[in-house]
Protein backbone atom coordinates (compact mmCIF):
# COMPACT_ATOMS: atom_id res chain seq x y z
CA UNK A 1 0.00 0.00 0.00
CA UNK A 2 1.57 3.26 -1.01
CA UNK A 3 -0.24 6.51 -0.37
CA UNK A 4 0.64 9.62 -2.36
CA UNK A 5 3.44 11.67 -0.83
CA UNK A 6 2.37 15.01 0.62
CA UNK A 7 4.49 18.11 0.31
CA UNK A 8 4.88 20.38 3.33
CA UNK A 9 3.42 23.87 2.96
CA UNK A 10 7.02 24.96 3.55
CA UNK A 11 8.38 22.86 0.66
CA UNK A 12 9.62 25.94 -1.22
CA UNK A 13 11.58 27.07 1.87
CA UNK A 14 13.29 23.69 2.11
CA UNK A 15 14.15 23.72 -1.58
CA UNK A 16 15.60 27.23 -1.29
CA UNK A 17 17.80 26.05 1.60
CA UNK A 18 19.02 23.01 -0.35
CA UNK A 19 17.63 20.53 2.18
CA UNK A 20 18.06 16.82 1.70
CA UNK A 21 14.52 15.44 1.58
CA UNK A 22 13.26 12.00 2.61
CA UNK A 23 9.85 10.34 2.76
CA UNK A 24 8.47 10.20 6.32
CA UNK A 25 4.98 9.05 7.35
CA UNK A 26 3.58 9.91 3.91
CA UNK A 27 5.35 13.28 3.71
CA UNK A 28 8.36 14.51 1.81
CA UNK A 29 10.37 16.18 4.57
CA UNK A 30 13.85 17.64 5.17
CA UNK A 31 16.17 15.25 7.00
CA UNK A 32 19.02 17.76 7.14
CA UNK A 33 20.22 21.09 5.74
CA UNK A 34 23.76 21.91 6.87
CA UNK A 35 24.33 18.52 8.52
CA UNK A 36 22.80 16.60 11.38
CA UNK A 37 25.60 17.20 13.89
CA UNK A 38 25.73 20.95 13.24
CA UNK A 39 21.94 21.19 13.54
CA UNK A 40 21.90 19.15 16.74
CA UNK A 41 24.58 21.34 18.27
CA UNK A 42 22.91 24.58 17.18
CA UNK A 43 19.70 23.53 18.93
CA UNK A 44 21.52 22.64 22.17
CA UNK A 45 23.68 25.79 22.19
CA UNK A 46 21.71 28.44 20.29
CA UNK A 47 18.52 27.63 18.40
CA UNK A 48 17.10 25.35 15.73
CA UNK A 49 14.03 25.84 13.53
CA UNK A 50 12.06 22.73 12.54
CA UNK A 51 9.19 22.29 10.10
CA UNK A 52 6.57 20.27 11.97
CA UNK A 53 3.75 20.88 9.50
CA UNK A 54 3.42 17.12 9.08
CA UNK A 55 2.25 16.85 12.70
CA UNK A 56 -1.53 16.65 12.69
CA UNK A 57 -3.44 19.60 14.08
CA UNK A 58 -6.95 18.58 15.10
CA UNK A 59 -9.28 21.27 16.40
CA UNK A 60 -11.95 19.99 18.77
CA UNK A 61 -14.89 22.36 19.07
CA UNK A 62 -18.36 22.47 20.54
CA UNK A 63 -20.25 22.31 23.82
CA UNK A 64 -19.43 18.58 23.97
CA UNK A 65 -15.70 19.01 23.29
CA UNK A 66 -14.45 18.59 26.84
CA UNK A 67 -16.74 15.66 27.62
CA UNK A 68 -15.62 13.89 24.42
CA UNK A 69 -11.93 14.38 25.17
CA UNK A 70 -12.38 13.34 28.81
CA UNK A 71 -13.74 10.00 27.71
CA UNK A 72 -11.07 9.42 25.04
CA UNK A 73 -7.77 10.65 26.49
CA UNK A 74 -5.66 9.05 29.22
CA UNK A 75 -4.64 12.32 30.87
CA UNK A 76 -7.54 14.41 32.16
CA UNK A 77 -8.19 17.43 29.90
CA UNK A 78 -10.56 18.82 32.57
CA UNK A 79 -7.43 19.77 34.51
CA UNK A 80 -6.42 22.27 31.83
CA UNK A 81 -7.04 25.99 32.07
CA UNK A 82 -7.56 28.20 29.03
CA UNK A 83 -4.17 28.60 27.34
CA UNK A 84 -2.70 25.50 28.92
CA UNK A 85 -1.63 22.19 27.38
CA UNK A 86 -0.38 18.80 28.43
CA UNK A 87 0.92 15.51 27.08
CA UNK A 88 -1.65 12.74 26.73
CA UNK A 89 -2.53 9.49 25.01
CA UNK A 90 -5.28 8.13 22.83
CA UNK A 91 -5.52 4.56 24.09
CA UNK A 92 -7.19 1.37 22.86
CA UNK A 93 -9.23 -1.10 24.93
CA UNK A 94 -6.03 -2.88 26.00
CA UNK A 95 -4.53 0.36 27.25
CA UNK A 96 -2.11 0.38 24.30
CA UNK A 97 -1.14 3.72 22.77
CA UNK A 98 -2.98 4.53 19.54
CA UNK A 99 -1.17 7.85 19.58
CA UNK A 100 0.70 10.15 21.93
CA UNK A 101 -0.25 13.79 21.57
CA UNK A 102 -0.41 17.24 23.04
CA UNK A 103 -3.79 18.69 23.93
CA UNK A 104 -4.19 22.44 24.40
CA UNK A 105 -7.24 24.18 25.78
CA UNK A 106 -7.79 27.26 23.64
CA UNK A 107 -11.16 28.00 25.24
CA UNK A 108 -13.88 26.20 27.21
CA UNK A 109 -15.34 24.69 24.02
CA UNK A 110 -12.23 24.77 21.86
CA UNK A 111 -9.23 22.43 22.07
CA UNK A 112 -6.24 21.75 19.81
CA UNK A 113 -4.71 18.29 19.53
CA UNK A 114 -1.24 17.98 18.00
CA UNK A 115 -0.76 14.39 16.89
CA UNK A 116 1.76 12.26 15.02
CA UNK A 117 1.77 12.51 11.23
CA UNK A 118 1.62 8.73 10.92
CA UNK A 119 -1.54 8.57 13.08
CA UNK A 120 -3.39 11.71 11.99
CA UNK A 121 -6.09 10.10 9.83
CA UNK A 122 -6.57 7.15 12.20
CA UNK A 123 -6.89 9.54 15.14
CA UNK A 124 -9.56 11.55 13.34
CA UNK A 125 -11.45 8.33 12.66
CA UNK A 126 -11.14 7.17 16.27
CA UNK A 127 -12.35 10.52 17.57
CA UNK A 128 -15.27 10.81 15.17
CA UNK A 129 -16.34 7.17 15.49
CA UNK A 130 -16.57 7.49 19.27
CA UNK A 131 -19.86 9.26 18.43
CA UNK A 132 -19.87 11.97 21.08
CA UNK A 133 -22.58 14.62 20.72
CA UNK A 134 -22.09 18.35 20.16
CA UNK A 135 -18.46 18.17 19.10
CA UNK A 136 -16.61 18.60 15.81
CA UNK A 137 -13.14 17.32 14.99
CA UNK A 138 -11.53 19.45 12.29
CA UNK A 139 -8.20 19.43 10.53
CA UNK A 140 -7.03 17.16 7.73
CA UNK A 141 -3.35 16.61 6.87
CA UNK A 142 -1.83 19.56 5.02
CA UNK A 143 -4.37 22.15 6.13
CA UNK A 144 -2.09 23.98 8.55
CA UNK A 145 1.54 24.81 9.20
CA UNK A 146 3.60 24.03 12.27
CA UNK A 147 7.08 25.21 13.25
CA UNK A 148 9.24 24.41 16.24
CA UNK A 149 11.78 26.97 17.40
CA UNK A 150 13.94 25.20 19.97
CA UNK A 151 17.04 26.04 21.95
CA UNK A 152 18.28 28.42 24.65
CA UNK A 153 18.11 31.46 22.36
CA UNK A 154 14.54 30.79 21.17
CA UNK A 155 12.89 33.36 23.42
CA UNK A 156 15.29 36.12 22.41
CA UNK A 157 14.80 35.37 18.70
CA UNK A 158 11.02 35.05 18.78
CA UNK A 159 10.59 38.20 20.90
CA UNK A 160 12.02 40.31 18.08
CA UNK A 161 9.07 39.36 15.88
CA UNK A 162 6.24 39.88 18.37
CA UNK A 163 4.23 43.01 19.14
CA UNK A 164 5.86 45.24 21.73
CA UNK A 165 4.99 44.12 25.27
CA UNK A 166 3.91 40.57 24.35
CA UNK A 167 4.24 38.25 27.33
CA UNK A 168 5.40 34.87 26.13
CA UNK A 169 3.63 31.81 27.53
CA UNK A 170 5.11 29.74 30.38
CA UNK A 171 6.12 26.10 29.80
CA UNK A 172 3.15 24.02 28.57
CA UNK A 173 1.06 27.12 27.91
CA UNK A 174 0.12 28.88 24.71
CA UNK A 175 -1.04 32.25 23.49
CA UNK A 176 -2.51 33.56 20.29
CA UNK A 177 -0.42 36.40 18.96
CA UNK A 178 0.87 38.00 15.80
CA UNK A 179 4.30 37.17 14.45
CA UNK A 180 5.24 40.06 12.18
CA UNK A 181 1.55 40.64 11.70
CA UNK A 182 0.59 37.02 11.03
CA UNK A 183 -1.78 35.34 13.46
CA UNK A 184 -0.44 32.21 15.14
CA UNK A 185 -0.76 30.09 18.24
CA UNK A 186 2.53 30.04 20.11
CA UNK A 187 3.03 27.22 22.63
CA UNK A 188 6.01 26.80 24.93
CA UNK A 189 6.49 23.13 24.17
CA UNK A 190 8.82 20.99 22.11
CA UNK A 191 10.49 17.67 21.44
CA UNK A 192 14.15 18.50 22.04
CA UNK A 193 14.47 18.97 25.81
CA UNK A 194 15.41 22.61 25.28
CA UNK A 195 13.38 25.71 26.01
CA UNK A 196 11.44 26.66 22.93
CA UNK A 197 8.19 27.18 21.12
CA UNK A 198 5.85 25.42 18.76
CA UNK A 199 4.03 27.74 16.40
CA UNK A 200 0.78 26.81 14.70
CA UNK A 201 -0.70 28.83 11.86
CA UNK A 202 -2.35 28.65 8.46
CA UNK A 203 -0.14 27.38 5.66
CA UNK A 204 0.48 30.74 4.00
CA UNK A 205 1.54 32.41 7.25
CA UNK A 206 3.72 29.38 8.03
CA UNK A 207 6.07 30.12 5.14
CA UNK A 208 6.35 33.79 6.10
CA UNK A 209 6.92 33.01 9.78
CA UNK A 210 9.58 30.44 8.86
CA UNK A 211 11.50 32.99 6.81
CA UNK A 212 11.07 35.70 9.44
CA UNK A 213 12.45 33.49 12.23
CA UNK A 214 15.39 32.30 10.09
CA UNK A 215 16.29 35.91 9.40
CA UNK A 216 15.77 37.07 12.99
CA UNK A 217 17.92 34.24 14.38
CA UNK A 218 20.84 34.49 11.96
CA UNK A 219 23.06 36.50 14.28
CA UNK A 220 22.34 34.11 17.16
CA UNK A 221 23.51 30.97 15.36
CA UNK A 222 20.04 29.63 14.56
CA UNK A 223 20.01 26.85 11.97
CA UNK A 224 17.14 25.23 10.08
CA UNK A 225 16.99 21.64 11.37
CA UNK A 226 15.71 18.42 9.81
CA UNK A 227 14.20 15.18 11.00
CA UNK A 228 17.67 13.73 11.64
CA UNK A 229 18.54 16.07 14.48
CA UNK A 230 14.93 16.10 15.65
CA UNK A 231 15.32 12.38 16.36
CA UNK A 232 18.75 12.55 18.05
CA UNK A 233 17.62 15.54 20.16
CA UNK A 234 14.42 13.90 21.36
CA UNK A 235 16.17 10.66 22.25
CA UNK A 236 18.88 12.42 24.29
CA UNK A 237 16.00 13.87 26.31
CA UNK A 238 14.32 10.48 26.62
CA UNK A 239 11.19 11.44 24.68
CA UNK A 240 9.38 8.49 23.05
CA UNK A 241 8.63 8.12 19.35
CA UNK A 242 5.32 6.52 18.43
CA UNK A 243 5.84 3.44 16.27
CA UNK A 244 9.04 2.61 18.15
CA UNK A 245 8.87 3.32 21.89
CA UNK A 246 5.07 3.50 21.94
CA UNK A 247 2.52 1.57 19.91
CA UNK A 248 -0.96 0.07 20.16
CA UNK A 249 0.84 -2.94 21.70
CA UNK A 250 2.72 -0.90 24.33
CA UNK A 251 0.94 0.82 27.22
CA UNK A 252 2.04 4.15 28.74
CA UNK A 253 2.82 2.30 31.98
CA UNK A 254 5.19 -0.08 30.19
CA UNK A 255 6.81 2.90 28.46
CA UNK A 256 7.43 4.51 31.86
CA UNK A 257 4.95 7.32 31.14
CA UNK A 258 2.36 6.50 33.82
CA UNK A 259 2.68 10.08 35.07
CA UNK A 260 0.61 11.17 32.08
CA UNK A 261 -2.21 8.70 32.77
CA UNK A 262 -4.79 10.05 35.20
CA UNK A 263 -6.52 7.15 36.96
CA UNK A 264 -7.87 9.32 39.78
CA UNK A 265 -10.77 10.86 37.88
CA UNK A 266 -14.25 9.34 37.73
CA UNK A 267 -14.75 9.19 33.94
CA UNK A 268 -13.67 6.06 32.05
CA UNK A 269 -11.51 6.13 28.92
CA UNK A 270 -10.53 3.26 26.62
CA UNK A 271 -8.31 0.72 28.37
CA UNK A 272 -8.70 2.35 31.77
CA UNK A 273 -9.59 -0.93 33.55
CA UNK A 274 -6.56 -2.66 32.01
CA UNK A 275 -4.28 0.18 33.03
CA UNK A 276 -5.66 0.17 36.59
CA UNK A 277 -5.08 -3.56 36.80
CA UNK A 278 -1.55 -3.20 35.44
CA UNK A 279 -0.81 -0.42 37.88
CA UNK A 280 -1.97 -2.57 40.82
CA UNK A 281 -0.37 -5.84 39.70
CA UNK A 282 2.69 -4.45 37.97
CA UNK A 283 3.70 -4.51 34.31
CA UNK A 284 5.42 -7.43 32.61
CA UNK A 285 7.61 -5.18 30.44
CA UNK A 286 9.26 -1.89 31.18
CA UNK A 287 11.16 0.76 29.24
CA UNK A 288 14.71 1.45 30.44
CA UNK A 289 17.55 3.70 29.32
CA UNK A 290 20.80 2.20 28.03
CA UNK A 291 24.15 3.90 27.57
CA UNK A 292 26.95 2.44 25.49
CA UNK A 293 30.60 3.40 25.35
CA UNK A 294 32.64 5.66 23.06
CA UNK A 295 34.24 3.84 20.12
CA UNK A 296 31.69 1.04 20.27
CA UNK A 297 28.87 0.57 17.76
CA UNK A 298 25.73 2.42 18.91
CA UNK A 299 22.52 0.60 19.84
CA UNK A 300 19.72 0.96 17.30
CA UNK A 301 16.03 0.16 16.93
CA UNK A 302 15.42 -3.59 16.95
CA UNK A 303 18.71 -4.75 18.47
CA UNK A 304 18.25 -7.50 21.08
CA UNK A 305 19.21 -6.73 24.71
CA UNK A 306 20.83 -9.29 27.02
CA UNK A 307 21.39 -9.66 30.74
CA UNK A 308 23.81 -12.36 31.86
CA UNK A 309 23.65 -13.98 28.42
CA UNK A 310 19.85 -14.19 28.36
CA UNK A 311 17.77 -11.98 26.08
CA UNK A 312 15.52 -9.73 28.17
CA UNK A 313 14.22 -7.34 25.55
CA UNK A 314 14.85 -5.19 22.55
CA UNK A 315 16.05 -1.66 21.74
CA UNK A 316 13.07 0.49 20.73
CA UNK A 317 15.12 3.61 19.81
CA UNK A 318 18.89 4.04 19.71
CA UNK A 319 21.37 6.55 18.39
CA UNK A 320 24.99 7.62 18.81
CA UNK A 321 24.42 10.66 21.03
CA UNK A 322 26.02 13.75 19.46
CA UNK A 323 26.19 15.51 22.83
CA UNK A 324 27.51 12.60 24.91
CA UNK A 325 29.74 10.91 22.32
CA UNK A 326 28.45 7.39 22.97
CA UNK A 327 25.40 5.33 22.14
CA UNK A 328 22.11 5.82 23.99
CA UNK A 329 18.90 3.83 23.70
CA UNK A 330 15.47 3.14 25.05
CA UNK A 331 14.82 -0.58 25.44
CA UNK A 332 11.69 -2.51 26.34
CA UNK A 333 12.68 -5.34 28.71
CA UNK A 334 10.89 -7.93 30.81
CA UNK A 335 10.31 -7.11 34.48
CA UNK A 336 11.78 -7.01 37.02
CA UNK A 337 13.80 -4.55 34.96
CA UNK A 338 17.48 -4.16 35.82
CA UNK A 339 18.27 -1.07 37.87
CA UNK A 340 20.38 1.95 36.95
CA UNK A 341 24.06 1.18 36.67
CA UNK A 342 23.55 -2.52 35.98
CA UNK A 343 25.62 -4.06 33.16
CA UNK A 344 23.76 -5.33 30.11
CA UNK A 345 24.67 -6.11 26.53
CA UNK A 346 23.08 -5.47 23.17
CA UNK A 347 23.79 -7.37 19.99
CA UNK A 348 25.16 -5.66 16.89
CA UNK A 349 25.99 -7.69 13.79
CA UNK A 350 26.38 -10.86 15.84
CA UNK A 351 28.58 -9.24 18.51
CA UNK A 352 27.60 -8.46 22.11
CA UNK A 353 28.40 -4.87 23.09
CA UNK A 354 28.46 -3.76 26.74
CA UNK A 355 25.97 -1.17 27.99
CA UNK A 356 24.74 0.15 31.31
CA UNK A 357 21.23 0.85 32.47
CA UNK A 358 20.68 4.60 32.79
CA UNK A 359 17.87 7.04 33.52
CA UNK A 360 15.80 7.49 30.37
CA UNK A 361 16.54 11.18 30.31
CA UNK A 362 20.14 10.94 29.11
CA UNK A 363 21.02 14.60 29.41
CA UNK A 364 20.82 16.02 32.90
CA UNK A 365 18.12 18.62 33.38
CA UNK A 366 19.26 22.21 33.15
CA UNK B 1 29.67 15.08 -6.60
CA UNK B 2 33.31 14.27 -7.05
CA UNK B 3 33.97 10.99 -8.93
CA UNK B 4 37.66 10.67 -9.90
CA UNK B 5 38.32 9.10 -13.29
CA UNK B 6 41.24 6.94 -12.18
CA UNK B 7 39.15 4.75 -9.84
CA UNK B 8 36.83 1.80 -10.30
CA UNK B 9 33.41 1.81 -8.64
CA UNK B 10 30.88 -0.66 -7.26
CA UNK B 11 27.15 -0.03 -7.58
CA UNK B 12 27.05 -0.25 -3.78
CA UNK B 13 29.12 3.00 -3.66
CA UNK B 14 32.62 1.73 -2.85
CA UNK B 15 35.63 2.83 -4.88
CA UNK B 16 38.72 0.74 -5.68
CA UNK B 17 42.12 2.12 -6.57
CA UNK B 18 44.34 -0.47 -8.27
CA UNK B 19 47.98 -0.13 -7.27
CA UNK B 20 51.16 -2.04 -8.01
CA UNK B 21 50.98 -4.06 -4.82
CA UNK B 22 47.23 -4.43 -4.29
CA UNK B 23 44.29 -2.06 -4.09
CA UNK B 24 42.77 0.51 -1.75
CA UNK B 25 39.02 0.74 -1.00
CA UNK B 26 36.85 3.53 0.31
CA UNK B 27 33.35 4.94 -0.13
CA UNK B 28 32.40 7.48 -2.75
CA UNK B 29 31.70 11.16 -2.27
CA UNK B 30 28.06 10.42 -3.06
CA UNK B 31 27.95 7.76 -0.32
CA UNK B 32 29.56 9.91 2.35
CA UNK B 33 27.22 12.76 1.51
CA UNK B 34 24.14 10.54 1.68
CA UNK B 35 25.27 9.09 5.02
CA UNK B 36 26.11 12.52 6.43
CA UNK B 37 28.40 12.86 9.46
CA UNK B 38 30.10 9.50 10.05
CA UNK B 39 30.51 8.85 13.78
CA UNK B 40 31.58 5.20 13.95
CA UNK B 41 33.51 2.82 11.69
CA UNK B 42 33.97 -0.92 12.03
CA UNK B 43 36.81 -2.28 9.89
CA UNK B 44 37.71 -5.87 8.94
CA UNK B 45 40.62 -7.82 10.42
CA UNK B 46 43.73 -7.93 8.28
CA UNK B 47 44.32 -11.35 6.76
CA UNK B 48 40.61 -11.96 6.26
CA UNK B 49 39.75 -13.49 2.89
CA UNK B 50 36.61 -12.03 1.36
CA UNK B 51 34.37 -12.66 -1.62
CA UNK B 52 33.23 -9.89 -3.92
CA UNK B 53 30.02 -8.41 -2.51
CA UNK B 54 30.67 -9.69 1.03
CA UNK B 55 29.99 -7.30 3.93
CA UNK B 56 33.43 -6.31 5.23
CA UNK B 57 32.92 -3.10 7.17
CA UNK B 58 30.23 -0.89 8.65
CA UNK B 59 30.03 2.87 8.58
CA UNK B 60 27.59 4.53 10.96
CA UNK B 61 26.21 8.04 10.96
CA UNK B 62 23.86 9.36 13.63
CA UNK B 63 20.95 8.30 11.43
CA UNK B 64 21.90 4.78 10.39
CA UNK B 65 24.40 1.96 10.03
CA UNK B 66 25.50 1.15 6.46
CA UNK B 67 27.20 -2.01 5.31
CA UNK B 68 30.32 -1.72 3.19
CA UNK B 69 30.88 -4.49 0.62
CA UNK B 70 34.14 -5.84 -0.77
CA UNK B 71 34.25 -4.60 -4.38
CA UNK B 72 36.47 -7.57 -5.35
CA UNK B 73 37.46 -10.96 -3.92
CA UNK B 74 40.77 -11.01 -2.11
CA UNK B 75 42.60 -10.73 1.17
CA UNK B 76 42.45 -7.71 3.49
CA UNK B 77 46.05 -6.53 3.91
CA UNK B 78 45.62 -3.32 5.92
CA UNK B 79 42.97 -1.08 7.48
CA UNK B 80 42.97 2.66 8.03
CA UNK B 81 43.87 2.75 11.73
CA UNK B 82 43.26 6.52 11.95
CA UNK B 83 39.55 6.21 11.18
CA UNK B 84 38.18 4.95 14.52
CA UNK B 85 39.47 8.10 16.22
CA UNK B 86 38.45 10.42 13.39
CA UNK B 87 35.59 8.84 11.42
CA UNK B 88 34.68 12.27 10.04
CA UNK B 89 37.72 11.88 7.76
CA UNK B 90 35.43 9.78 5.54
CA UNK B 91 33.26 12.86 4.99
CA UNK B 92 36.14 15.26 4.52
CA UNK B 93 38.39 13.16 2.28
CA UNK B 94 36.46 10.17 0.94
CA UNK B 95 39.10 9.45 -1.73
CA UNK B 96 42.14 10.36 0.39
CA UNK B 97 42.75 10.09 4.13
CA UNK B 98 39.26 8.62 4.51
CA UNK B 99 40.13 5.31 2.82
CA UNK B 100 38.83 2.18 4.61
CA UNK B 101 41.08 -0.79 3.86
CA UNK B 102 43.59 -2.30 1.44
CA UNK B 103 42.93 -5.55 -0.34
CA UNK B 104 45.06 -7.96 -2.39
CA UNK B 105 42.66 -8.87 -5.22
CA UNK B 106 42.45 -12.53 -6.28
CA UNK B 107 42.23 -11.47 -9.92
CA UNK B 108 44.71 -8.96 -11.30
CA UNK B 109 41.98 -7.49 -13.54
CA UNK B 110 38.80 -7.29 -11.49
CA UNK B 111 35.50 -7.58 -13.34
CA UNK B 112 32.04 -6.29 -12.58
CA UNK B 113 33.14 -2.81 -11.54
CA UNK B 114 32.15 0.47 -13.14
CA UNK B 115 34.08 3.36 -14.63
CA UNK B 116 33.60 6.82 -13.15
CA UNK B 117 31.13 7.81 -15.88
CA UNK B 118 29.14 4.56 -15.61
CA UNK B 119 28.98 4.94 -11.82
CA UNK B 120 27.85 8.56 -12.12
CA UNK B 121 25.13 7.40 -14.49
CA UNK B 122 23.76 5.02 -11.82
CA UNK B 123 23.32 7.99 -9.46
CA UNK B 124 21.14 10.01 -11.77
CA UNK B 125 18.73 7.23 -12.71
Amino acid sequence: MSAPISESPLASCHAALGARMIPFAGWNLPVEYTGLLAEHKATRQAAGLFDISHMGQIRVRGSGALAALESLLANDPAKLQDGEGHYSFLTNEKGGVLDDLYVYRLGSEDFLLVVNASRHREDLQTLIQAGHPNVKFLGEPGESAGLALQGPKSERILSRLLPEGTILPAKNHLIQTKIQGMTAWVARTGYTGEDGFEIFSDTESGTKIWNAILEAGKTDGLLPCGLGSRDSLRLESGFPLHGQDLSPEITPLEAGLGFFVDLSRPRPFPGRAQLEKAKKEGVSRSSIGLVGQPNQPPPRHGYPVFSGGKQIGVVTSGVPSPTLGHGIALALVTTPAPGCGQDLEFEVRGRRIPAKVSPRRFLSKK
Amino acid sequence: MNTPNDLLYAKSHEWLRLEKDGATVGITDHAQSALSDVVFVELPKTGRKVKAGEVVATVESVKAASDIYAPVAGEITAVNAALPNDPGMINREPYGQGWLFRIQPEQPNPTGLLSASDYTATLTR
